[in-house]
């Protein structure tokens, strides 16, 4: 603008100068970016702030309620072909032979055809999980055409034995042996009790853990098991791909695009300047969106179709492809002295094809005498990030075992959680704790008074509570039931979160409440199970998910308030619904929940 | 192949398809109506939901042949603008998150208030049962057809 920095105020992404000049930011954005960063800057305060902390609806929202295409599988060019794979029918088997004679008959069908994936020894990214190597694919016209040729093929499938990924990723090149068979749940359920009693991998150990279980008067020990949870993102996962000789032009629902183009380049053997990746809405994506094997297989059908291409995966495919939340399980421990002091903690846990345990967390840094153990069968069943990996679990049986270690010492439990924090706080056992005491005690103290704790007026309600750390953020929940028709019912949830500052506060309290609801389906009812390899559920009348009569009539989102820079809320409010329910659910029916799904048990019970 | 004469939001639209095919794809592929979506192909979540002669309907388990006469109305269709007394309280209660399941959730809601203007919670909770929404934004939903029934 020709004037003096110093003299140049801003407001509302414009930059004016008091002679009249004025430019906005994206104007002088380019020229900005040569300029080096400078020291020192003072910015502005929260105090300050007019966008931030107001609450704004969403850009989109307009659009979506009129239908208008936003998704991936809403975007469309003239000449685009539509494509489906046949993948195996088991984990563990891989495409023998096939005969596509009589799909090949089929109205509006133009090719039928195979191919690799990934070729031996390609160097796969951190986030290139491969469930099914060889794709058997058909591609058509119309959807609805495909959908039904692909009924037609016939194929011979085999199993694959074990095979080898190269996985980059962090912590450099690994070659990881995947391993062949088909499983199944009873079998693998089996299988981790038998590693559960054997030693394991060490994560954290305070103290002195041994002595304090032998000296105990009291030990309880209790086992949770959670078992794979499909992502089930309301638009199937889904790819538009137009790759020709020169370049790649490909759109659709992702979530790091920068994770999946070294290896695009690589497949394509084209550079990076050539490739486009278009983002579109996604229609939920959970952690499921962050692996792009769908992106990788659109691109090489429409380079060997020559065409550019759809790659829809049916709902049946995409619940019974893989990259599940992995199968968890894990012991606790707690050491009662005769006066009932908590002097010893142990937790071993275990997963297929990896365990949950963040061994730096609380109540690590709590308790004098602390040990964390891991173990891991490896599998031919996929995984991958889901709402809050690891944490998802962890705060299901880590804050229902907390109730009942509260219920023997005779304390209430957000008393007896505090007592805890307290003791992190002012005299922490060993190093690295990853949470912030006071941030923690912070959302359970305010959950307390706004859902009035041990306050008359809620006679009511069996009420279970639960707080967790993760993403960086602080959430604690009191879940208040009900029996109805029969059966337990969330009626009424408080929850308290600590994200730092609230950025656009109704989205966050419709971020918080979408998890809670989300928490408490996929802890009565969330599973996925498998038979000689075979996923047993494939769509949405065998894999349940929450509907609107099962959901809370109220959930009261509260917001520690403070001036710290802003954390996750996607993930944090999840994990600690599923402690909360089932601490619930102990106060409801008298009885302790171990297992999850909770529902299959409550029937049983029944 | 058949040809069909289809009125679809008001409009005849004629296609040339299996009679088999559901209406859902005759809409999303045929006619370039995205509005309608698909989410599990055999009526267990309400994404393909649309009104035949005003009741809602699964799209997705609607043959193309059995339409005949009767009208069809898409989400694109519900009103010129954008401005159905639903569409408004979705907007002012900000309801969608990912927003894949609304234009069904909004087409049940619709259906509902028309047999029902004034539906208790209960009565909500029944209508919408057959409307997955992944997000769970179940409450706000609720609260955004207790606001259109006061229109």
């Amino acid at each position: 603008m020709g004037v003096p920095a110093s003299e140049v105020t801003t407001k509302a992404g414009v930059l004016s100068h008091a002679s009249g000049k004025s430019a906005k930011y994206g104007e002088m954005a380019s020229k900005a970016a040569t300029l080096a960063v400078p020291k020192g800057m003072k910015l502005k305060a929260p105090n300050e702030f007019t966008v931030v902390r107001k609450s704004k609806k969403n850009v989109e929202g307009k659009k979506i309620v009129t239908g208008k295409p936003l998704f991936g599988l809403d975007y469309r060019t003239d000449g685009m072909l539509i494509a489906m794979i046949q993948h195996p029918p088991a984990f563990g088997m891989k495409l023998k032979s096939f005969d596509a004679s009589q799909t090949l008959k089929m109205p509006g069908i133009k090719d039928v055809f195979s191919l690799k994936l990934y070729q031996d020894g390609f160097e796969q990214g951190g986030f290139d999980t491969r469930t099914f190597n060889d794709l058997l694919v058909v591609v058509g016209k119309t959807t609805w055409e495909v959908m039904n040729a692909r009924k037609k093929l016939v194929a011979q499938w085999e199993p694959a034995g074990d095979t080898k990924d190269t996985m980059m990723g962090r912590g450099g090149k690994r070659e990881v042996t995947v391993p062949g068979g088909l499983e199944t749940t009873s079998t693998q359920l089996e299988k981790m009790q038998e590693l559960a009693r054997k030693p394991a991998q060490q994560l954290r150990k305070d103290g002195d853990p041994e002595t304090a279980f032998k000296n105990a008067a009291q030990i309880i020990e209790r086992t949770y098991n959670a078992p794979f949870l499909a992502h089930n993102c309301m638009e199937p996962m889904n790819f538009f791909a137009h790759v020709t000789d020169e370049k790649a032009l490909l759109v659709g629902p992702l979530q790091a695009p920068g994770w999946v183009e070294p290896t695009l380049s690589k497949l394509l053997n084209l550079p990076a300047d050539k490739i486009d990746i278009q983002m579109t809405r996604m229609g939920g994506g959970f952690g499921r969106r962050a692996y792009g094997q769908y992106l990788y297989e659109a691109a090489l059908i429409s380079k060997q179709a020559k065409a550019p291409v759809k790659l829809i995966y049916t709902r049946e495919d995409d619940m019974t492809y893989g990259i599940y939340r992995p199968m968890y399980t894990a012991t606790y421990r707690a050491a009662l002295d005769a006066n009932k002091n908590l002097i010893g903690f142990h937790v071993k846990g275990g997963g297929i094809p990896e365990h949950a345990i963040h061994a730096n967390r609380f109540p690590a840094g709590a308790v004098d005498n602390y040990l964390a153990e891991g173990w891991e069968i490896p599998s031919n069943i996929t995984i991958g990030a889901f709402r809050a990996p690891r944490s998802n679990f962890n705060a299901a049986a880590e804050q229902s075992f907390l109730d009942e270690v509260a219920e023997a010492m005779g304390k209430d439990p957000i008393e007896f959680r505090l007592e805890l924090l307290k003791r992190a706080k002012e005299n922490p056992v060993g190093k690295n704790n990853e949470y912030d005491a006071d941030r923690y005690a912070g959302v359970l103290t305010l959950v307390r008074d706004k859902s009035g704790w041990n306050k008359p007026g809620n006679e009511k309600y069996h009420r279970g509570v639960a707080a967790y750390f993760c993403h960086n953020s602080y959430a604690a929940h009191v879940v208040d039931m009900v029996t109805r028709d029969g059966s337990p019912y969330v009626e009424r949830v408080f929850s308290a979160m600590d994200c730092g500052i609230v950025v656009n506060p109704d989205a966050a309290r419709n971020m918080v409440q979408g998890a809670v609801v989300d928490g408490i389906g996929n802890a009565f009812y969330g599973a996925l199970t498998h038979k000689n390899g075979a996923a047993e559920q494939s769509n949405f009348h065998n894999y349940r998910i929450i509907r609107h009569n099962e959901a809370p009539q109220k959930i009261e989102v509260h917001f520690v308030e403070n001036d710290i820079d802003p954390t996750g809320l996607g993930e944090p409010p999840f994990p600690p619904v599923f402690g909360a329910v089932a601490n619930a659910l102990y106060k409801t029916t008298g009885k302790r929940q171990y297992n999850q799904p909770f529902e299959p048990e409550l029937e049983k019970r029944i | 192949m058949a040809t069909y004469n289809l009125k679809v939001n008001g409009k005849i639209r004629q296609v040339n398809v299996d009679p088999s095919t559901p209406m859902l794809w005759v809409l999303r592929d045929h006619l370039d109506m995205p509005g309608t979506k698909y989410g599990c192909g055999i009526a267990q979540c309400g994404a393909c939901t649309v009104h035949l002669d005003g009741m809602a309907v699964r799209s997705c388990q609607l043959p193309v042949s059995v339409v005949g006469k009767q009208a069809i109305t898409t989400i694109e269709g519900l009103s010129a603008t954008g401005d159905h007394p639903v569409q408004k309280a979705w907007l002012e209660h900000d309801v969608a998150q990912c927003g894949y399941c609304q234009a069904g959730q909004i087409m049940s809601a619709t259906s509902l208030l028309k047999t029902n203007p004034k539906p208790s919670d209960a009565e909500i909770d029944a209508a919408m049962s057959g409307n997955i929404c992944r997000c769970g934004t179940y409450l706000r939903i609720k609260e955004a057809i207790h606001s259109a029934a006061k229109k």
